[in-house]
């Protein structure tokens, strides 16, 4: 027993993977008919004029941000926790009776959430704070979820072998009190029949009123990013990369000044998205000069990534795993440099409201977020199923099929963007407008078209990924323990 | 320092949380501290307003439209005066929105007409040709929930106070003052009288019938809604 090497439990990750595709791939569907919604309005009748109010773009919007955010991303995190946890801090899940039966538990209530969002927002039920939509029961499963997987990551912490944290395991666990902190602050709200006695049971109404309660919103809405995109991500980008590539991560003082940076800068962010709003003036100053400064740490992972490669870029070119990273990273470069110039008052002046924005936290989305879970799942997949992942070349497919596609969509909506706001700003030679607004409307059409198919090439990309995922499952060849050391096995 | 923290997970979460916590606090405070007051002339929503308000919200129409003039000369030409924070002082949720993909509504009320927004709603595009809104013809069939309107109406006057059945000051310098009924009854009743009144200028004959009958559908209600937006 003693010299036998540790057996990890992977019930729960197993449960989850298998979540983050699913919902991965309902989230992306939906995406991409609202895309070709926005395209062609006729879209919106897609199940019929007697369907049409579950089907309209502004039922499914709500749907789509929040089953990618608390979906495929939320999901993500847990699959990649439920492996990553027990190997950084060498403990096995089965070791405690005590965190599977937790774990269960919170899987099973994530389910039963899963059903009431789905329901609830496609009959409209909504408090209509973006990604704060949900009504008070909802918020209240969601507390108890989210306090489950905190007992998750505390309770493995306290029966570890490892007795120091690894860089991951600061990630995971400044994700946890993050989120935690801005939910419960943004979703304040007092439920109405409680106090009148009539009305609907489930309806609330925020605690803060106008221009308090966008400050709540936005401070929340910019760190759900934070705490949901950015720092679970980073988590996975220190534990996969350097395991898949055999390489060491290349500097520990950066990961820290990294981590403590992000950690004190980011929430200062969140005044950004209230540029020339009512909020008072320095809120707004502050917001725009902090998120330049969030450049520093952000680019600190990420060079940090990308020096561990250091001697190593031929993997690039041999393991696609190291080709999803690697862009990865490169696109959380691109990402953190594209949204504090977003940031900067005269730039927000043009880019606020318009689709420019969209862009910005697609390809954040699509290039970095998704580009890591989906490799991530890759790397465990050979490690969870004691198989080799079943077509390097469908994977190969699909990282080009999907930077295409990612490419596709942030270029027309940077043009759409920049287009529509300097429609919106422009005067004749006797200082009246220049266009009505159905002018930049019309002529974002063609914009409009080529995100619709650059959003359905990563699609199909989603699909490639499930079907690699499933073979692999269920038929790649056994292998080793001894082929699973670093770069993850793979058939041609 | 970092070492010791990385072998001591407690306190790694408490330096972790209040490193976070800090920002919010110094940004978020100051501006609870003093919560804006109501400019003058802003007005709690009626009944059927805050009905209508719902149907906003169910419908997700500030993922398209934002509720925010900006102190930009195109914005002030394009929607009217730019927004100000006493104006929001009875706005819960906040609908400022944060993407423009039809225009700013938060001065409708003063460009638009009832049956303008009758037909629009019925069919977007007849109306604005190129428009890629979709209609929202159900709203011409589905009940406005008067209940929960008027279950928002007292809960924030009894918890945050919003001034019903009391004198408002108007920009005139008279006063106006929003009912609140003391009864669910009297809330529908007051509903629907001011539903009446909309459904008076529009076209629609099976809408006419049915504020006729007693009900209220969404339309009215929404209708009602974008009007009070001045």
């Amino acid at each position: 027993m003693e010299n036998r090497p540790l057996e990890y439990d992977y019930t729960i990750a197993k449960l989850w993977m298998f979540m983050t595709i699913v919902l991965g791939i309902v989230g992306m569907l939906i995406g991409v008919i609202l895309a070709w919604e926005l395209a062609f309005p006729s879209v919106n009748l897609i199940a019929g004029e007697g369907l049409a109010e579950f089907t309209n773009f502004s039922r499914l919007r709500p749907l789509h941000t929040d089953a990618v955010i608390f979906g495929f991303t939320v999901s993500g995190i847990m699959a990649t926790w439920f492996y990553v946890g027990q190997r950084v801090l060498k403990v096995s899940m089965a070791e405690s009776k005590f965190l599977m039966v937790t774990a269960k538990l919170q899987f099973a209530l994530y389910l039963l959430a899963v059903v009431a969002i789905v329901g609830s927002l496609l009959l409209g039920i909504t408090t209509s704070k973006e990604y704060a939509e949900f009504e008070w029961p909802i918020d209240i499963l969601i507390v108890v979820i989210w306090v489950l997987f905190g007992i998750q990551i505390f309770g493995l912490i306290g029966i570890r072998r490892e007795k120091s944290l690894y860089i991951s395991v600061w990630y995971y666990i400044a994700t946890f009190l993050g989120i935690a902190m801005l939910y419960l602050f943004n979703n304040m709200e007092v439920p109405t029949a409680l106090l009148s006695g009539a009305g609907a049971w489930y309806h609330s109404v925020s605690m803060y009123a106008g221009t308090n309660d966008a400050l709540v919103q936005w401070w929340y809405g910019h760190n759900a990013v934070a705490f949901g995109f950015t720092v679970p991500i980073v988590a996975m980008i220190y534990y996969f990369l350097p395991k898949e590539s055999g390489q060491a991560v290349y500097s520990y003082k950066l990961s820290l000044l990294a981590f403590w940076g992000l950690m004190f800068v980011y929430l200062w962010a969140g005044g950004h998205h209230l540029l020339f709003s009512t909020v008072p003036d320095w809120m707004q100053t502050m917001g725009s000069v902090f998120s330049v400064v969030l450049i520093l740490p952000s680019w600190g992972s990420a060079i940090n990534m990308l020096l561990t490669m250091k001697g190593e870029w031929n993997q690039v070119a041999t393991n696609p795993l190291i080709k999803f990273m690697v862009l990865a990273s490169t696109f959380y470069m691109f990402s953190t440099l594209e949204g504090p110039i977003q940031a900067i008052k005269s730039v927000n002046a043009l880019a606020h409201f318009t689709d420019w924005i969209v862009g910005h936290v697609h390809d954040g989305v699509l290039g970095w977020v998704s580009f890591m879970i989906i490799a991530a799942l890759l790397h465990m997949a050979p490690r969870v199923y004691k198989r080799e992942i079943y077509s390097k070349s469908l994977m190969n497919t699909q990282f080009w099929i999907q930077t295409l596609g990612v490419v596709l969509y942030f270029t027309s909506m940077w043009i759409a963007g920049i287009t529509q706001g300097m429609m919106w700003r422009a005067h004749d030679e006797f200082g009246n407008l220049a266009y009505s607004f159905i002018d930049t409307v019309t002529v974002l059409h063609p914009y409009y078209t080529i995100r619709a198919v650059g959003g359905t090439l990563y699609f199909l990309g989603m699909f490639m990924w499930a079907w690699n995922m499933y073979k692999t499952a269920t038929a790649g060849r056994r292998v080793e323990e001894s082929e699973l050391q670093s770069a993850s096995p793979m058939a041609a | 320092m970092f070492h010791w923290l990385e072998k001591h997970p407690f306190f790694f979460a408490v330096a972790v949380f209040v490193t976070i916590a800090f920002a919010g606090l110094i940004e978020n405070l100051p501006n609870f501290a003093e919560a804006s007051q109501p400019t003058i002339g802003t007005k709690p929503y009626s009944t059927l307003e805050l009905a209508g308000r719902h149907v906003y919200i169910k419908n997700s129409c500030n993922a398209c439209h934002s509720q925010l003039i900006r102190p930009f000369k195109s914005e002030t030409d394009r929607y009217g005066h730019y927004s100000l924070s006493g104006e929001y002082a009875y706005d819960r949720p906040f609908l400022w929105g944060s993407k423009r993909t039809g225009p700013d509504l938060m001065r409708v009320g003063n460009y638009r007409t009832t049956d303008w927004h009758e037909n629009h709603m019925k069919d977007p595009a007849a109306i604005v040709p190129g428009s890629i809104m979709p209609a929202y013809r159900w709203m011409f069939k589905n009940l406005a929930d008067i209940d929960t309107a008027y279950a928002e109406q007292v809960t924030v006057n009894k918890v945050f106070n919003v001034p019903y059945n009391k004198p408002i000051p108007m920009t005139d310098g008279g006063t106006a003052t929003v009912k609140l009924a003391g009864s669910l009854d009297g809330a529908k009743a007051d509903a629907l009288a001011e539903a009446k009144l909309i459904a008076a200028d529009m076209k629609d004959q099976d809408v006419k019938d049915m504020v006729a009958n007693g009900q209220v559908p969404e339309i009215v209600a929404l209708i009602a809604y974008l009007n009070s937006l001045k």
